[in-house]
């Protein structure tokens, strides 16, 4: 066989999948967010704000939020790696750069950094799709595109709490109430905020 | 030719893998290999094992090269059986 895959090494790698796991919620829970904000925004802005600006505007954040969780996951995770297999080789007095955990070491950062990074992509690109459409004149919508793209991201903020509640083995109903209150609650704060703020 | 039909290695590993995905890792090189590993100290990051390996050819260099990909070394080699394969 050319290729047999290491039992160990296989091993290694699936340890990083609760840390994946963990980055894909967080920052998958900070895009959804960020989204959401930005779509309570146009929509309180009422007819001035264009749908192709703010859809120039809303892919831009996207593509802010990607290089943001690539960067930040791979920096973090490389030293924490790095400080780990240090530490074994001095335990072991060994250098361990070859080995399965050198590997994994190496391998890891990757795999966590694509996951964080491209988590808060993809569904900043799924909450924008709405305005595409609208834009292109794909969809038709009876509400304003933005107020379909809020509950578009209500709703991918539901199915993330239900991938938790699956993930943690509670109910997944209401794990995804909570995550849905907790957008809810966001929503209110940008309106109070404009309401304090920008009062005529 | 001779042949090594028994081995008993000091090896120093991580605790991670753990002694049966160790010994499965080993058992793995040939259809024949039977291990038997002992714990024989346990440290905050490490462990020492008494690897027995038998065998009706063990390959040394195989098995060290597999020792090491695990993240472990051969401290000393114990105890070893060999045949001898003289032609007469």
């Amino acid at each position: 066989m050319l290729f047999a895959p290491n039992s160990n090494l296989v091993s290694q790698l699936n340890q990083a999948r609760g840390i994946a796991r963990r980055y894909l919620v967080t920052n998958g829970f900070d895009g959804a967010l960020t989204m959401l904000g930005l779509m309570v925004g146009f929509q309180t802005a009422g007819d001035r704000i264009d749908l192709s600006m703010a859809i120039n505007g809303c892919l831009g954040a996207a593509v802010a939020l990607l290089v943001s969780g690539l960067s930040s996951a791979y920096l973090s995770e490389t030293v924490e790696r790095r400080k780990e297999l240090q530490e074994l080789e001095g335990a072991l007095l060994s250098d361990l750069t070859n080995t399965n955990y050198g590997y994994a070491s190496r391998a890891i950062p990757i795999m966590v950094a694509l996951v964080n990074g491209l988590a808060p992509f993809i569904i900043s690109v799924l909450i924008i799709a709405p305005l595409w459409l609208a834009d292109n004149n794909l969809v038709q919508f009876s509400i304003s595109p933005f107020s379909a793209a809020i509950i578009n991201a209500l709703l991918l903020i539901f199915l993330l709490g239900v991938f938790l509640g699956r993930v943690s083995n509670q109910f997944w109903l209401w794990m995804g109430i909570r995550t849905l209150l907790i957008a809810m609650i966001t929503v209110a704060l940008i309106l109070l905020l404009e309401i304090l703020l920008l009062k005529p | 030719m001779s042949k090594i039909r028994r081995l008993i290695l000091d090896v120093l590993k991580p605790h991670q893998p753990n002694i049966v995905d160790f010994a499965s890792c080993l058992a793995d090189l040939a259809s024949d290999y039977r291990i038997k590993i002992t714990v024989t100290a346990v440290d905050k990051m490490t462990e020492n094992i008494l690897l027995g390996i038998e065998g009706s050819d063990l390959q040394f260099d195989n098995i060290r090269e597999e020792i090491q990909k695990m993240g472990a070394s051969v401290h000393s080699i114990d105890e070893v059986d060999v045949d001898g394969m003289a032609s007469p």
